[in-house]
């Protein structure tokens, strides 16, 4: 399968990856009504680290053998073995955690009060790249 | 002759058993394959019990997969049988009802049964263990039909603790009695622990530590009351007993299968039957912290033995990795994690940190360089990057300073190790 791949040697920290995450899952067709929307504004799945001039963006690796699959106590998490796709279902999320327990890469981010996984990157869904590759301005992810 | 046949047999419907029909039908989707279980129902979420009875949630969202699985994966259900016999000679096993159902591989997907200690009393209404759909129904029938005001926990690990918490949310006074000095103390540290406690109490439960329980009273409409050895008198119209769950191995261990506490596996999940495997908490698995086998019964652990156990059965080569005690457990609010051996032994090094408000805590276990255990209280952010390095034995002596901080990502880890990480398997940098 297709997967996303960060250069840090290329990253240059400049968060869009983030952004343009959070406009794809946002419902809407421009930035400013995205960010307008505060309420509804989904959290990017994917993130930069940054530590000095060193920076790199990460988001969920979609593992062939994905830990967080295998300890979801609420069958949220689950692997579409056609696409290798990892995604989660919100819906069916209670919040044990277990998935952050498991995940190496610290890819899945929660919010406690909600007592939900909230954003964990699905790929954008289809086979063209994904928001934060094809906005990414210095080739720095790639999907390959 | 058998009344049936199946390539495959599974007994047991839960984590394990789906892992494995899962993995077993990525090698194979022609086999006849079968689930036998005991319990009636599709495969559920057996830890979201209390969530259901607390109301947190549906009770159809139990269901551990959508509602076509079975015939998805082409799985035939016997489920509200019991396999009463393993016949290991004929490659067969007897339900019941007598019938008999031949395999060519079997696994033994049977789980744990909840412990209940020979107290007095323990036979009387109103008294039950927490661990099955079952036992849900019977506590929520109970309570429609008796007045509870108090009822009593006697346990204060996970089960213990997380049931608790569901019957206060019903409004029913709960107390935890627990025989060691401190809850959840098979995962926490005493740190850990006594933060738990804070949070159970903020949550209206109310622990007794140090104390075992003697006795129940009861009356003709059933329990009502615990008696500690203390001396003290709990009242009690609800008793839950959550000391603990032993691998149920009466199947096997009357066939002849080698069985400690659990049934015994190799790296394959082979017990020592021909064609016959075992994963779950039925299953001793091999502890890679403790450098020997033991049943670890977790849900992430039965998934994967279940997951090996399906792709061996169906003639792969597949080798279980080992597992790592953990759990992850949020206590009325606050989440709790704890990987690996947490309590330090003596030579180990302990890193610890904790947040000006002092509800944010982690701690670390070092041992010979490598990572052993932690714990994450609070704040559980990126908790599994430090799993990852406990599972890896990743020698961690030069960076890790930088693990016990809320800035814990992967830029905490050496470069080589992150590219490998991040690239993945093939990808080598």
């Amino acid at each position: 399968m297709k997967r996303i791949y960060a250069k840090e040697e290329h990253c240059i920290g400049c968060r869009l990856c983030e952004i343009y995450c959070i406009l794809e899952h946002s419902g809407h067709q421009t930035l400013v009504k995205a960010f307008a929307d505060e309420e509804n504004r989904p959290e990017p799945a994917c993130r930069v680290e940054e530590d000095g001039a060193l920076s790199f963006a990460l988001q969920c690796r979609h593992c062939e053998d994905a830990p967080c699959v295998a300890a979801c106590i609420a069958g949220a998490m689950t692997r579409d073995p056609a696409t290798g796709v990892v995604s989660h279902d919100k819906d069916k999320c209670v919040g044990c955690w277990s998935c952050v327990m498991m995940c190496p890469f610290g890819g899945i981010h929660i919010d406690i009060e909600k007592g939900k996984v909230v954003s964990k990157c699905d790929l954008c869904g289809g086979e063209d790249a994904p928001a934060c590759v094809a906005h990414c301005p210095n080739e720095a992810l790639i999907y390959e | 002759m058998s009344d049936k046949r199946y390539d495959y047999v599974i007994v047991g419907n839960s984590t394990a058993a789906v892992a494995a029909v899962e993995s077993l039908r990525t090698q194979d989707m022609e086999g006849t394959l079968a689930v036998i279980s005991r319990e009636p129902q599709a495969a559920y979420c057996a830890p979201l019990i209390t969530y259901v009875l607390a109301g947190k949630i549906p009770e159809e969202q139990l269901a551990y997969r959508p509602a076509d699985f079975y015939e998805r994966m082409k799985v035939e259900t016997l489920l509200g049988a019991e396999v009463t016999e393993l016949r290991p000679e004929a490659h067969e096993v007897v339900l019941a009802d007598g019938t008999t159902i031949g395999y060519g591989k079997l696994l033994l997907a049977t789980g744990g049964t909840p412990i209940v200690p020979p107290l007095p009393g323990v036979d009387l209404a109103g008294v039950y263990t927490f661990t099955r759909y079952e036992d849900m129904c019977r506590v929520r029938e109970y309570l429609e039909h008796r007045q509870v005001n108090e009822a009593v926990v006697v346990g204060g690990g996970m089960i213990g603790v997380k049931t608790a918490e569901a019957l206060v949310k019903l409004g029913i006074k709960t107390t935890i009695v627990e025989l060691l000095d401190r809850v959840l103390a098979q995962a926490l540290d005493e740190k850990g622990s006594v933060a738990a406690r804070r949070a159970l109490a903020d949550g209206g439960v109310r622990v007794v530590t140090s104390t075992g329980a003697t006795g129940l009273g009861g009356s003709e409409v059933g329990v009502v009351g615990v008696q500690l050895d203390s001396g003290e008198t709990l009242p009690a119209q609800l008793v839950i007993m959550a000391i603990g769950v032993r691998p149920n191995t009466t199947l096997a261990q009357a066939a002849g299968c080698a069985v400690k506490r659990g049934v015994i596996v190799n790296d394959h999940m082979q017990t020592s039957l021909p064609d016959v495997y075992a994963a779950g908490d039925v299953a001793e698995g091999y502890d890679v912290l403790l450098g020997e086998s033991r049943p670890v019964a977790i849900w992430p652990s039965a998934y994967l033995q279940g997951q090996v156990a399906g792709a061996n059965m169906a003639g792969s080569d597949t080798a279980y990795e080992g597992s790592v005690a953990m759990n992850s457990i949020q206590i009325c609010g606050l989440p709790t994690i704890s990987v690996g051996l947490t309590n330090a032994a003596p030579g180990d090094e302990v890193l610890e940190s904790t947040s000006a408000n002092g509800r944010d805590y982690r701690r670390i276990v070092i041992r010979d360089g490598k990572i052993v255990g932690a714990i994450f209280v609070g704040d559980i952010d990126r908790a599994g990057i430090i799993t990852g390095l406990i599972r890896d034995a990743i020698d961690v002596s030069d960076f890790k300073h930088k693990l016990i901080g809320r800035d814990l990502g992967m830029l905490s880890l050496p470069k080589d190790y992150r590219l490998h990480q991040v690239m993945g398997p093939g990808i080598e940098v």
